[in-house]
């Protein structure tokens, strides 16, 4: 499609374009007060426009981009939580109100960047996207500048991030050299006629350095802890979800099509004749969660406890990735669905705990269950939920990830490996909810929840209820968009 | 009625679980929330005693009136499929029973009552949905529901020890249900080709497909692979030896109503489990299985003992004592594969019955040792050498009770010798049909089973001489007996022990067919 006939298609980008803008421009001529109407409208329209977007529009800026039903469901989920950290930001009293334009400015940036992810085809958009979303992000992680941690964690960031997308670089060159385009379709057809498995076996390496770095998978996990540590709890709590959502997105997108024999989504693919990739994720994904499990019991700051989780939960869908069936990727998408609910509704209230009693070590949550009961029971249900047990819809999730092995009949052992993590990460999750209901605490603060904080988190926490009661809807609309 | 009334049986708690929300905070009545408790599993019992004057034995799950199938969600084939049959009805009623008894037993709870009774009710809920559930995948999350109850039961307000056996409990039940869950999703994915190409997770349908599973997997057979699964999963709640550590500590430290329901209720559940899934499912297996599966109970039944021996704190004691007696239904159970078929009918009318009556006995013992804790706060059979008050280190805890509180005394003795497993006692009968059953598959293990009758009458003879008999130890002068309240925990348990000791003939009744059609099953594949 022509290029200008792909605008019509490229509306809900083009909007947070011009949002993003207007934002600081509005800041730079003392507007500042209408930001917040600004950003909650461009919001609202771009969701409209997501709307109304075709679910299967094709490939769009000459085969740059590709708009399909799987694009359209993930810029869904990163659509959500980015809008949820958005509105979470205001009442988190850790950024500076200095710097709230600048935050939601590069917010958008990133908000950008992760929809391009969700529907790049070719390998420099696939680059461009990355970095779209990295840059940005750098500065988040920094974006309290007089704080020390939070310094040590942009540093960190950038050098391990520019490290793995120049390894990611190399890889995407590999893959133009050996097969002479950068369309990844293109690429499909020319790869299989490679007999040198070694060639693509490097750029497939490569390549998946840059995006399990962006996941966090292991061993490319290192930056995770400090930078989720460091950073203000709003910036952990949106790179624990919306670019571990685009990151899936991309990693399924090239590998399905560019090394499997299928060339499409909506089939069950075969990785390449002697390209073995599926056991490499495999291994990868054992390795990862049981690292992200085994160091997140030792840890007593609950962000980076919740980081290692993170690592831990990226593991399990690893699991199902490494089926590289239809099934495996409706398991992760339906996963990552839940998981971004559960996962910000804890952070949420990791920050609200934050805001009132000045608590980042565990046991300074002691007797958070008394102290304030209603968000104590719904964090309670979101580590439930993290932990993957009934009653709550994480557990719905797990059985569907551990599902995808049996359904392909493969990878049994990780279902066993995967099934020990599951006991390990309960400790930890239930190190919280000792603290929170087994101290007491004779501590009395007020306590002061704006109520926009409130209806999220009880938003998000209410669905580790419904979708496990009756979570067919999700599961069925999920699979339509495979049809 | 008929339809509904085993999902009221379930959601009945719930409801009052909920209710207590609002009341709590705006009827200002004392012990409201007690009282609703109370009346909910009243009401609980009184259905379940409704549904016991209605149920007949003679029929199987699908024919029963009671029986529900309902879609839940389509596109795993999963359904709200609940039924009760022989095998469930005891367990029910003991169920019911108990958790009416246990609100009385818990009416002294002083520390965050609404928090602890709306915990029991889920908890009940989710016993009661474990019991009745004919889906595996209702069954394991009613399985996984009870978890989290229990955990905060044992957490809050339970013993010094509290947080880590809490902990200890969770993290050993949740290791051994998740290989459970495994073996569901694999039962669901082997026995497709023989569905015509559906899955299915309904137990009843599942007798027919699962045993027909051929596949390989890593050069074992699938069925083994499933059966060491589910009796992972299974053994640790029963708990069988060597996966029984996590339930002295949680008997000791939890609260007493909430030991009755552990050793009551929840240990039910393991050998409920092996019968209700294992069993039916994996009969080939079982037939491989069975001589291992005897061991094991010899094992329990002498290492439950023999550790019980070595116990001076009382509770401990009763806790080994159920290792002890989960022995005997296992070695019951075992004895299915028995040439003789009367043999076989014993064990397994034994196993089931003895699973009903330890219920009750157990239940008692924890109870009254939960009396007399409350009264002296502490229950050393004998004070231990490094006790902090150096004078009393190596006396006897107690002594003499007898003469201060014959009535507790009285209910003890009856309690102990049901235990010990004296005639006239329902104890006896059970254990005397899991040793003639026994006996008749597996000679020389069984002659040394029978070892743990010795075992079990030294140690409660022992304790009951050391704490009640002898002169009056000086410092319980001002004891009182049992009060009413302890005492309408006790009488009705006691009640039934009397009753299944000299006419059993009601809990055979009820689950003899049932058994027997158990028994066919596993026969069949011999």
């Amino acid at each position: 499609m022509n290029n200008l006939s792909s605008i019509s298609y490229f509306l809900p980008e083009f909007l947070i374009i011009i949002t993003s803008l207007f934002v600081i421009v509005f800041d730079l001529v003392s507007l500042k007060k209408s930001n917040d109407i600004l950003i909650g409208l461009g919001l609202a329209c771009i969701a409209f426009l997501l709307y109304q977007l075709p679910k299967n529009g094709g490939e769009i800026f000459h085969g740059m981009l590709i708009n399909d039903s799987f694009s359209y469901y993930f810029k869904w989920l990163i659509l959500i939580s980015t809008t949820s950290i958005i509105i979470v930001s205001k009442y988190s009293k850790e950024l500076d109100l200095e710097y709230k334009t600048e935050f939601n400015a590069l917010i958008l940036f990133v908000l950008l960047g992760m929809f391009l992810m969700t529907n790049s085809i070719d390998l420099l958009m696939i680059y461009l996207s990355i970095e779209l979303v990295s840059i940005p992000s750098y500065i988040l992680a920094g974006i309290l500048k007089n704080d020390k941690k939070s310094n040590e964690a942009s540093l960190k960031y950038v050098i391990f991030g520019s490290f793995a997308s120049g390894l990611m670089l190399f890889g995407l060159s590999w893959l133009y050299g050996i097969s002479g385009s950068t369309n990844i379709y293109d690429i499909y057809q020319s790869i299989a006629m490679i007999d040198n498995p070694y060639m693509i076996y490097m750029s497939l390496m490569l390549i998946l350095i840059g995006f399990g770095y962006k996941i966090s998978m292991a061993p490319l996990h290192y930056w995770t802890p400090d930078v989720y540590e460091g950073s203000p709890t709003i910036v952990t709590a949106f790179f624990s979800v919306a670019p571990k959502v685009a990151g899936f997105a991309i990693l399924i997108r090239t590998f399905f099509i560019v090394f499997t024999g299928s060339n499409s989504l909506v089939v069950d693919a075969i990785p390449l004749d002697g390209i073995n990739w599926t056991l490499i994720i495999a291994v990868l994904s054992a390795v990862t969660m049981s690292i992200g499990n085994l160091l997140a019991l030792k840890q007593d700051n609950v962000k980076r406890m919740l980081a290692y989780s993170t690592i831990s939960h990226v593991g399990f869908m690893l699991m199902a990735f490494s089926t590289a069936s239809i099934d495996g990727i409706i398991g992760i998408m339906f996963y990552l669905t839940l998981y971004m609910f559960m996962n910000l509704s804890a952070f949420f209230i990791v920050i609200h705990v934050e805001n009132n009693f000045n608590a980042e070590n565990i046991d300074q949550w002691g007797g958070m269950g008394y102290k304030s009961p209603v968000l104590a029971i719904f964090m309670l249900l979101s580590l439930v939920s993290l932990a993957g047990l009934p009653p709550t819809s994480g557990f719905v999730g797990k059985v569907y990830l551990f599902r995808t092995l049996f359904a392909t009949e493969q990878f049994y052992w990780l279902g066993i490996i995967a099934i020990l993590n599951s006991v390990i990460s309960l400790y930890y999750y239930f190190k919280i909810v000792k603290s929170m209901y087994f101290d007491e605490s004779d501590i009395k603060e007020e306590e002061n929840t704006p109520l926009p904080l409130y209806l999220i988190i009880i938003l998000f926490s209410s669905q580790n209820i419904l979708f496990y009661m009756y979570w067919s809807p999700l599961y069925n609309y999920i699979t339509s968009l495979f049809r | 009625m008929e339809k509904s009334i085993l999902s009221l049986l379930i959601f009945l708690p719930v409801l009052g679980a909920i209710i207590m929300l609002p009341v709590s905070k705006y009827i200002k009545i004392p012990n409201v929330i007690k009282y609703i408790a109370l009346g909910t599993t009243g009401l609980q019992l009184l259905l379940a005693g409704w549904l016991y004057m209605n149920f007949d034995a003679s029929l199987s799950v699908m024919e029963s009136p009671f029986t529900i199938q309902v879609e839940w969600i389509k596109h795993f084939n999963i359904e709200y499929f609940i039924g009760i049959d022989g095998l469930s009805i005891p367990m029910v009623l003991l169920t019911a029973l108990l958790s009416f008894v246990c609100i009385l037993a818990s009416w002294n709870i002083d520390k965050k009552i609404l928090g602890y009774f709306s915990l029991f009710l889920l908890l009940d809920a989710g016993m009661m949905g474990v019991f009745l559930s004919l889906d595996f995948f209702l069954f394991y999350i009613f399985w996984e529901v009870m978890l989290l109850p229990m955990y905060f039961l044992i957490g809050i307000w339970g013993g010094p020890q509290r947080h880590y056996a809490a902990i200890k409990f969770f993290l050993y039940t949740l290791f051994g249900s998740l290989f459970m869950l495994l073996a569901m999703i694999g039962l669901y994915y082997f026995t497709i080709p023989f569905n015509d190409g559906i899955g299915t997770f309904n137990l009843i349908k599942l007798i027919e497909l699962a045993p027909q599973i051929d596949a390989q997997l890593w050069g074992y057979n699938v069925q083994w692979l499933l059966w060491i699964s589910l009796f992972i999963g299974f053994a640790i709640k029963v708990p069988i030896f060597p996966f029984h550590t996590w339930l002295p500590l949680a008997h000791v430290e939890a609260p007493t109503a909430i030991s009755v329901i552990l050793a009551g209720v929840l240990l039910k559940m393991g050998t409920y489990g092996l019968l209700r899934i294992s069993y039916p499912l994996l009969p080939g297996e079982v037939v491989a299985f069975a001589y291992t599966l005897a061991i094991l109970g010899v094992i329990n039944i002498l290492w439950g003992a023999l550790n019980a021996i070595a116990q001076i704190d009382m509770k401990k004691m009763v806790a080994y004592s159920s290792v002890s007696h989960m022995g005997y239904v296992l070695l019951g159970m075992a004895a299915v594969v028995s040439p003789s078929a009367a043999g076989a009918e014993a064990g397994m009318n034994g196993a089931v019955m003895q699973m009903f009556n330890h219920g009750t006995i157990t239940a008692m013992l924890f109870l009254l040792v939960g009396v007399l804790y409350d009264q002296t706060h502490h229950r050393w059979i004998v004070y231990p050498e490094n006790h902090d008050n150096q004078d009393l280190a190596g006396k006897l805890g107690f002594g003499g009770l007898a003469s201060q509180m014959p009535i507790y005394s009285a209910c003890v003795a009856l309690a102990f010798f049901a235990g010990l497993g004296l005639p006239a006692l329902s104890g006896f009968i059970s254990e005397a049909l899991c040793f003639i059953g026994g006996f008749s598959a597996f000679k020389l293990l069984t002659v040394i089973g029978t070892l743990g009758i010795l075992l079990n009458a030294i140690y409660f003879l022992r304790a009951y001489q050391r704490v009640f008999l002898g002169p009056l130890n000086k410092a319980y002068e001002k004891l009182e007996d049992i009060n009413t309240r302890e005492l309408a925990t006790v009488v009705p348990i006691a009640f039934l022990v009397l009753l299944f000791g000299v006419y059993p003939k009601p809990l055979v009744d009820m689950v003899s067919s049932a058994i027997s059609s158990l028994i066919s099953i596993i026969q069949g594949a011999i």
